[in-house]
């Protein structure tokens, strides 16, 4: 299968988009703030919009050139395209919605999609689970070499998300498509990618898988998109171990080398919580007041202060969890991260 | 009585009012033609050749505002250029203009002294006063009606859909025809049949520029003002047509923007946010 190489400079209101990618089969997944580009980059892509310069090119058939001046129209790329809101055609049928890019596959991608009840009805009479699929079947009907796809998931409530989401992570590994998609949740993008690429104010931070950009966060942005605590301080050398003394006061000790300014990651599930400072190896204790507990699936996630922990439900109950309680939460100087702040 | 009960009071007092006023004319037409009598009147000659000429010139002026007008709305709907809020309003401005001043307009175009006049004359072609010139005035004084409408169907359609179609392959005409037209048909339907009552009504622009010639250019309303001075009765006749015709058309009009604006056709595009 071919790469599709992207070189492409795009200026919107506040900044200018600056994007340099390749996109192998498998999929990668754009991530950050929205506002940020990132459906720019697909409409680029798909040939919707009109970079400012640079190139796109799958294998050895160039779709844009600014140097050229080869500007290929979307209905002579060969990409599909799932649309945020799926777009899909309201006067069709599912049926005729996947036929109308002239497929004779129809059969095949509603039994593939698991849609075949649904051929004769009308996008307006489904629900977002199965427009997504419809959209998505449509997409593949043309046999695209590549495939685009905006916020997958931001159209579906959190019930349906879940299983639409695993369900998509199957399709696109069977696919095997250079695939790119762009969301602003990191679970998301870290569930369905192989590689995610972070994009802050039109440029790419940082590129890599999804463990790699929780394990080595490139800066404080990439660390809290990847939901861990971001605190800020003043770093310097003590011993082995570099001394923070935190905006608030408290001092807290990191193995990471640092001096000056620096940010402070720290992950939740890193975090224990308990009513007294535990006398364990963590060397890092910061009293605080329970200002909230939120159930996620089988966890709890307690907002201490500024800082969140997560802990397992049993734990939560052991404790006696409660709004208002006094705890320590505690954590490794091994898990306490030094992030340079400019 | 209290002061709260005066604020409904006055809106039912007005609105009984304008009421009254509206439908006085009409309730005093068919008044003095009962509808048994109708029909006895429209076999008078002057009735059916305003009915034949209407109908005709009407019709063909529509065809040439479908015609001409759906593509012009689609462009200035659906590209920005420099200078199309200008050209809308151009388009608008008949609208607003009085059609004596259209009348004068199209003979100071087309006249035989007008700025087109010896070109026509050199192809051997006059205009003013024939079949022609009823339809132009029509076109000319009713196809604002049925651009600005149509621009606004246009508009109507989410973007995504048609971008959804160009990324399907289908080409930009293609698209038009496959996705805008038809999701925009309820709009241009409502446009169309506007535009058809204004075009069956016109009077002022027709009579200056087409005259009023029975079985050539007088149409239904121009009948009603050449019967005014020979017989009333008539001329009472062929107003209570008009308003059958234009009652018809205007529910017409209403059933099918009720229909098209069911939520079977477009619950689900709602202007969510989308990402950047």
């Amino acid at each position: 299968m071919d790469v599709l190489a992207v070189d492409i400079t795009v200026p919107l209101r506040a900044y200018t988009l600056e994007l340099a990618l390749r996109l192998e089969p498998g999929t990668v997944a754009l991530v950050g703030p929205s506002g940020a580009g990132k459906s720019t980059v697909l409409r680029a892509l798909a040939g919707l919009m009109r970079p400012s310069g640079g190139s796109i090119a799958l294998g050895a058939e160039t779709w844009f050139s600014s140097a050229t001046r080869i500007d290929l129209p979307p209905e002579e790329r060969s990409v599909g395209l799932v649309f945020q809101e799926y777009a899909l055609f309201p006067h069709m049928s599912v049926r005729r919605n996947i036929a109308y890019g002239g497929t004779s596959r129809v059969d095949e991608l509603l039994a593939r999609l698991q849609i075949e009840a649904l051929a004769d009805a009308r996008p307006g009479a489904l629900s977002g689970g199965e427009r997504q699929r419809v959209a998505l079947a449509r997409a593949l009907a043309r046999e695209p070499r590549v495939l685009l796809l905006d916020e997958p998931l931001a159209a579906l409530d959190a019930h349906t998300k879940a299983a639409v989401r695993s369900e998509l992570r199957e399709l696109l590994r069977e696919l095997r498509l250079p695939t790119l998609l762009v969301t602003h949740d990191f679970e998301d993008a870290a569930v369905l990618a192989e590689r995610v690429g972070v994009i802050v104010d039109g440029r790419l931070v940082q590129l890599d898988t999804p463990q790699a950009l929780v394990a080595a966060p490139a800066t404080p942005f990439v660390a809290s998109l990847t939901g861990a605590n971001l605190l800020e301080g003043n770093a310097r050398r003590s011993g082995d171990l570099a001394e923070v003394v935190l905006d608030d006061g408290a001092t807290i000790y990191s193995t990471d080398a640092g001096a000056g300014r620096v940010g402070v990651v720290v992950y939740p599930w890193e975090i224990t919580v308990s009513q007294r400072a535990p006398s364990d190896s963590a060397l890092n204790h910061l009293p605080g007041v329970v200002t909230s507990l939120v159930a996620v699936d089988n966890r709890v996630r307690v907002q201490i202060g500024s800082i969140t922990a997560e802990t397992s439900n049993e734990s939560a109950q052991r404790l006696g969890l409660k709004e208002g309680d006094r705890v320590v939460a505690s954590f490794k100087a091994t898990a306490t991260r030094l992030l340079p702040l400019r | 009585m209290t002061r709260k009960a005066l604020f409904p009071l006055g809106l039912l007092t007005a609105a009984l009012v304008s009421g009254a006023f509206l439908l006085l004319p009409l309730v005093a037409l068919f008044t003095r033609v009962p509808l048994s009598t109708l029909a006895d009147q429209l076999g008078n000659g002057v009735v059916t050749d305003a009915l034949v000429v209407s109908i005709k010139t009407t019709l063909i002026a529509q065809a040439v505002i479908l015609l001409f007008g759906t593509p012009t709305a689609y462009l200035l709907a659906t590209r920005r250029f420099r200078g199309r809020a200008l050209a809308i309003t151009l388009v608008e401005l008949p609208l607003v203009l009085p059609p004596a001043v259209a009348g004068i307009g199209l003979l100071a175009a087309f006249g035989r002294v007008g700025m087109l006049g010896s070109t026509l004359q050199f192809f051997g072609l006059e205009i003013p006063f024939t079949q022609t010139a009823v339809v132009l005035a029509v076109a000319f004084v009713a196809s604002p009606l049925y651009v600005r409408q149509a621009i606004a169907a246009f508009e109507a359609v989410d973007q995504s859909l048609v971008d959804a179609s160009r990324t399907l392959g289908a080409s930009p005409a293609r698209t038009f025809g496959r996705i805008a037209l038809p999701l925009a048909l309820g709009g241009l339907a409502a446009g169309a049949a506007l535009a058809f009552a204004r075009g069956l009504g016109e009077f002022g622009a027709t009579i200056m520029f087409a005259g009023s010639f029975q079985g050539v250019t007088q149409t239904l309303p121009l009948a009603i003002y050449a019967e005014f001075e020979n017989t009333f009765e008539v001329a009472l006749a062929i107003g209570a047509l008009l308003v059958v015709i234009s009652a018809i058309l205007l529910v017409a009009m209403k059933i099918r923007i009720g229909w098209t604006s069911s939520p079977s056709i477009s619950p689900f595009l709602s202007a969510r946010t989308r990402s950047s």
